[in-house]
């Protein structure tokens, strides 16, 4: 907008110039508004351009901050773009962390190993304390009555038994402790053993008194019975004497007061048995609980014993309620009989109340109508008795099938029981005999464990039995090869000392023979030497010679032709084909014509500076005189200094026709002509061509002067080499 | 080398003032006689002998740069 009115300024000042005076600030209003218009649409558009830019750079912030990506491409791509998001938006998000679940989950399971190590081994001396509290506690135990108190215990002993099974395959115990634990649990073992031995013998002896005791009364009780069903029914049938009889019948109540005695006493020692058997059962039941081997037979046996006793009494108690069956029949029977008789007695009565003392007494007193009233009597009983007897057998018919059936459902019971108990019994046998086949089995297995075991031992005596023969061979082979190596040595170090004797012989002959022949070579390289130097002082001289030539130029003229100093020198090093070479280097004008000196070379150089200041800018193709003016308006408006120390290296800058004649002249006045010309050297175009000749003479003086450097140089090396020290 | 190039100014400058003084000589002549003494003829010759000159000049100094070439017929 500034520049908009100085132009308008600027033409109106223009226009003040070229007269119209009375114009100018009307034109200069004009101006004003048109540049005041101008400014109006100018404003507008830098507006338009700020909220671009201004919408842009919200948009791409606003955007990146959503969107971290693209956030991080534009930070690569824009510079400084990452500056401006931190200050806007702070610093960006944090790449992800990838997890490293992996370290864990290996951590972890050492973890919980080393734990449930820990854990095992804190479980250990608990459980050996429990091992050991449980063995105190078996015998006491075993004093008390058995059944409850052991069987915790020892059911603990068995868990924690099968634990300590566990325990020594997981982890590796140190021998005694294993050996200790061992016989701690073998003694634990013993103990529970003798406890429960000691318990079965015991219960056993008991049981088996009290059994036997049971059967005594049992076979009592029968004797009991069968002797008052014996007087019964001996009571019954007899006729004796009336005090026999009521002896009979004392008897017969004695008899009957000691069968229901004998039957109470069977009873109860039947139950005494019952409870000895059971109790016998649940000590039996702790010992195979208990789980030890060497128990075992006992307590087969004892559960045999059980069994037998157990079958024995059942069967006495058949045999006992048998006779008890067969007595109450009796009793049934005689009871029946009584009654009959007591019937006929009243009948007989009612009949004849007068006769009341027995038959036989009365035999002489009785009349004919008594008699016949008798046998009336007799003949109507004999009739009623008949009729009862058919109307008996009608119904002893029935009675008998009612009887029978009555009876079949008592022998089915007393099968049903029958059955029951045999099976009972079978089953015990059964479950014996499968104990016995069992234990028989382990017996077996055991035995072929222990042959099994006895050959892996074999086995493993014999594996190591080889082993050993292997090794001894081994260490057999390795010694006697030692003993071959060092044998080998001695022998190597003898044949050593041996030859090094030889070695020392040859070289002493050897040293001795070279010094002679030295000695020779000496006496006729001298004569050699001699010759030598004398050639090379020759050399020296006519090099010298050479030399002084060089000197003989004069301040603009050259020296004069080297030519006779050369063929002097080539005369005198006419053997000598590095002299030869280097003599017939000499360039053919410094022979003919000569060199010119660098005094006069420098002289000349200064010349030939100020005319390559002036023709700088010429070459192939600005060559017009025009380009000539030119070059001299240079030459005379540039300044640059008189001598620049050159560099090491030439960069492009410095091939610049200027620069490189301040290097060269600052080359030739510290006195390196080589260093100038190549300085020259470098030079384009017209300069070029004018420093041509200079460079020539140059590069003849240079020649010159190097090959006769060499060539003294030579002949001094010739010349010190054959002089001799004194 | 370098007196060479002193030579070739020396050259060039009487040559270029023998052009030019002969260019003016030629072109008063011609002035009065056929162009009614104006000044342009004289102007003229003596600017076509100052070009001459120039161009003798500049042969001159370009003659170490120019290349001849021969045309090789085809036999």
């Amino acid at each position: 907008m500034l520049r908009v009115c100085l132009k308008g300024a600027n033409a109106a000042a223009r226009q003040c110039v070229c007269g119209k005076v009375a114009a100018h600030p009307l034109q200069h209003c004009r101006r004003y508004t048109s540049a005041g218009d101008s400014g109006v649409t100018a404003g507008k558009i830098v507006a338009a351009s700020l909220l671009t830019v201004g919408g842009g750079l919200g948009g791409t912030i606003i955007y990146a901050k959503w969107d971290p990506k693209f956030r991080s491409n534009v930070e690569k791509t824009v510079p400084y773009s990452d500056k401006l998001f931190g200050m806007t938006l702070g610093p960006p998000p944090p790449a992800p962390v990838i997890p490293v679940p992996k370290k864990l989950a290996k951590v972890e399971p050492l973890q919980i190993s080393s734990v449930s190590e820990a854990t095992k081994e804190s479980k250990q001396p608990k459980k050996e304390k429990k091992v050991k509290e449980a063995v105190p506690q078996e015998p006491a135990a075993a004093e008390e009555a058995p059944a409850p108190p052991p069987a915790p215990p020892s059911q603990t002993i068995e868990g924690e038994c099968t634990e300590c099974a566990h325990e020594p395959a997981l982890k590796e115990r140190p021998a005694e402790e294993v050996t200790a634990l061992l016989a701690a649990k073998d003694k634990a073992e013993e103990d529970t053993l003798a406890s429960l031995s000691s318990n079965l013998d015991e219960t056993l002896g008991s049981s088996a008194k009290v059994t036997m005791a049971a059967i005594g009364a049992q076979e009592a009780a029968l004797t009991a019975i069968a002797v008052h069903t014996q007087k019964l029914k001996e009571a019954m049938d007899a006729e004796g004497a009336p005090d026999k009889k009521s002896a009979q019948w004392r008897a017969l109540e004695d008899a009957l007061d000691g069968r229901s005695r004998a039957v109470d006493e069977a009873g109860a020692a039947l139950l005494r048995a019952r409870d000895e058997l059971e109790k016998l059962r649940e000590v039996i039941n702790v010992a195979k609980g208990s789980n030890i081997d060497a128990a075992r037979p006992q307590v087969l046996a004892a559960e045999e014993n059980l069994h037998n006793m157990i079958v024995d009494l059942d069967k006495v108690v058949g045999k006992v309620q048998a006779a008890q069956s067969e007595a109450k029949i009796v009793s049934q029977y005689s009871d029946l009989v009584n009654e009959a008789k007591a019937q006929f007695q009243k009948e007989l009565d009612s009949i004849t109340p007068e006769i009341k003392a027995s038959w036989k007494g009365l035999a002489g007193k009785l009349t004919t109508d008594d008699l016949n009233s008798l046998i009336a009597h007799a003949h109507r009983r004999i009739d009623q008795l008949n009729r009862e007897l058919a109307e008996q057998r009608v119904r002893e018919q029935i009675h008998i099938e009612s009887a029978l059936e009555q009876q079949k459902l008592e022998h089915q019971k007393a099968l049903e029981t029958a059955v029951v108990t045999a099976l009972e019994h079978n089953r015990e046998e059964m479950r014996l005999e499968q104990e016995k086949k069992v234990a028989e089995v382990r017996e077996v297995m055991e035995a072929e464990m222990r042959t099994q075991l006895r050959r892996q031992a074999a086995a493993h005596t014999d594996h190591l039995r080889d082993v050993l023969k292997v090794q001894e061979q081994e260490l057999r082979a390795e010694a006697d090869e030692t003993l071959k190596n060092k044998m080998n040595e001695q022998e190597t170090h003898y044949r050593r000392l041996t030859q090094e004797q030889l070695d020392t012989f040859t070289l002493d002959m050897n040293a001795a023979y070279a010094r002679l022949k030295g000695v020779e070579e000496a006496i006729d390289s001298h004569v050699i030497a001699e010759e030598e130097a004398r050639k090379a002082h020759q050399l020296w001289l006519s090099v010298e010679a050479l030399n002084y030539s060089l000197r003989t130029a004069g301040v603009d003229a050259p020296t004069e032709p080297l030519e006779a100093a050369a063929v002097v020198v080539r005369e005198s090093c006419a053997d000598n084909e590095f002299a030869q070479a280097l003599a017939s280097a000499l360039p053919a004008e410094s022979l003919s014509r000569g060199v010119y000196s660098e005094a006069s070379l420098r002289a000349r150089f200064q010349d030939v500076r100020r005319l390559a200041r002036r023709v700088a800018l010429i070459d192939e193709t600005r060559n017009s005189l025009y380009q000539y003016f030119l070059s001299y308006v240079q030459a005379a408006l540039l300044m640059e200094p008189q001598q620049e120390a050159p560099p090491q290296r030439l960069s492009p800058a410095d091939l610049d026709t200027f620069k490189l004649l301040s290097y060269a002249c600052y080359s030739m006045e510290r006195g390196d002509l080589e260093l100038a010309a190549k300085l020259l050297n470098q030079l384009t175009g017209e300069p070029r061509r004018v420093a041509q000749d200079w460079l020539n003479e140059a590069r003849l003086t240079l020649e010159t002067r190097q090959a006769i450097s060499l060539l003294s140089a030579y002949a001094n090396a010739v010349g010190l080499g054959t002089t001799q020290a004194p | 080398m370098e007196e060479e190039y002193g030579r070739k100014w020396d050259r060039c400058l009487a040559d270029s003032a023998v052009k030019i003084g002969t260019g003016l000589g030629v072109g008063v002549v011609l002035s009065v006689l056929f162009f009614k003494r104006r000044t342009w003829p004289v102007a003229f010759s003596a600017g076509m002998g100052l070009g001459m000159a120039y161009s003798n000049c500049q042969q001159d100094f370009r003659s170490p740069y120019l290349l001849h070439g021969r045309m090789v017929k085809d036999q």
